[in-house]
């Protein structure tokens, strides 16, 4: 009998050049991407068809939540936030320690008044954002710290950078929101002569 | 090369030998494909994950020693859209007294309140004569208003490529009733 001589290899194709590529590109992805930082609230942000990003960095970000008076302040960059501690330290009267100031540069957006901010601070990183550990910061007539926030940062900008870009401010609001507390929030901006400010929104379908 | 030695061949002189015909090759095609998988994970999540932003020009604050600069402007340009609770709208061309078109209500999205404006858009300029002069949009924000409302009507603004807009927070009377509900 004439016997066909089938080649002893299957006909696969070898695939470890192929896997090397795919770990090497998944480690730079992985490596390059940042990793989520939780929020103390979750906040669902109103859609639009706009495409232009948030800057990552030298950013005011105030989050209006659905609560009663839930007004979170988070500033991006880990310098500006450890000086504008300090300036607000000056203002109130009260101190932080070197390590209270570290805490906070690497912490993300916080929603206590200053007066529990060491407390705050204390706790780790799960603990703080737990629901009801903060409760916003305080933005009526009588105490506005989130209008010092704004200040100081602004202040400590300018300090850290002095011919340097400014800083970018962005609102970001529920979606359910009543305007009138969204316009309170606005109003602190304007006051302090912020006219141009980010509002934040997610993506929209494209059949809007 | 992905190729596990498995000692074949190696007994010529042992009694039972299994010399084995197959090279045991590892298969890293599911390996490859996990790899690329958790790629495009990366890769969308790093890019989509920021969120957007609209930026918002907003005029100085009056405050109440600034003088009063009064800039009359042809009410054929305005458009007065109110924003009422309950997601609704209601939209006039003109002074309320004196409509040019409305007061009408409208839905939010591309069937409601994008038609009025687009073709708002589209006749102003031939109605002023002067291509400069194009539309303006008044939105009023009532208090009954959502946030959600009123960045859905700043979108509008920017689809429909209205390049003058103002978002007004004093409102008439009359301007309220329209989005009152009717007893």
């Amino acid at each position: 009998m004439a016997k066909v001589k089938m080649s002893k290899n299957a006909a696969s194709i070898d695939m470890t050049a192929m896997c090397d590529v795919a770990f090497l590109l998944l480690t730079f992805f992985i490596l390059t991407a940042t990793a989520k930082v939780p929020e103390p609230i979750t906040v669902d942000t109103p859609s639009s068809t706009n495409k232009t990003k948030l800057p990552t960095d030298k950013l005011v970000v105030v989050t209006v939540g659905s609560g009663k008076e839930n007004v979170f302040f988070d500033l991006k960059g880990r310098e500006i936030r450890k000086r504008t501690l300090e300036l607000m330290g000056d203002k109130y009267k009260m101190e932080f320690t070197e390590e209270e100031k570290n805490q906070f540069a690497l912490m993300e957006g916080f929603g206590v008044p200053i007066e529990g901010l060491s407390q705050l601070l204390k706790l780790s990183s799960a603990d703080r954002n737990k629901e009801g550990t903060q409760v916003g910061i305080p933005f009526d007539s009588i105490n506005n710290q989130l209008k010092d926030w704004i200040y100081t940062a602004r202040q400590a900008n300018i300090e850290l950078n002095p011919d340097g870009e400014e800083l970018q401010f962005a609102l970001k609001g529920d979606a359910k929101l009543q305007y009138p507390k969204i316009k309170k929030v606005m109003d602190i901006y304007q006051d302090q002569k912020i006219n141009t400010f980010d509002l934040v929104t997610g993506l929209r379908g494209k059949d809007y | 090369m992905a190729e596990l030695n498995t000692g074949d061949g190696g007994g010529k002189d042992g009694g039972k030998v299994r010399s084995k015909k197959q090279n045991s090759k590892v298969d890293l095609t599911a390996m490859v494909d996990l790899a690329f998988l958790l790629i495009t994970f990366f890769m969308l999540t790093t890019s989509l994950s920021k969120p957007q932003a609209m930026n918002l020009g907003l005029p100085d604050k009056e405050t109440d020693d600034t003088p009063q600069k009064k800039i009359k402007v042809d009410e054929r340009r305005t458009l007065t859209i109110i924003l009422g609770e309950n997601n609704q709208i209601q939209w006039f061309h003109g002074l309320l007294a004196t409509p040019i078109a409305g007061p009408k209500a409208a839905e939010y999205g591309k069937n409601g309140l994008r038609k009025e404006v687009l073709k708002l858009v589209n006749e102003v300029p031939q109605l002023t004569g002067d291509p400069k002069k194009g539309l303006i949009v008044i939105i009023k924000p009532t208090k009954k208003s959502t946030y959600r409302n009123l960045v859905d009507v700043l979108d509008e603004m920017a689809i429909s490529g209205v390049e003058t807009y103002a978002i007004v927070n004093d409102i008439t009377p009359e301007e309220l009733k329209l989005v009152q509900p009717k007893p």
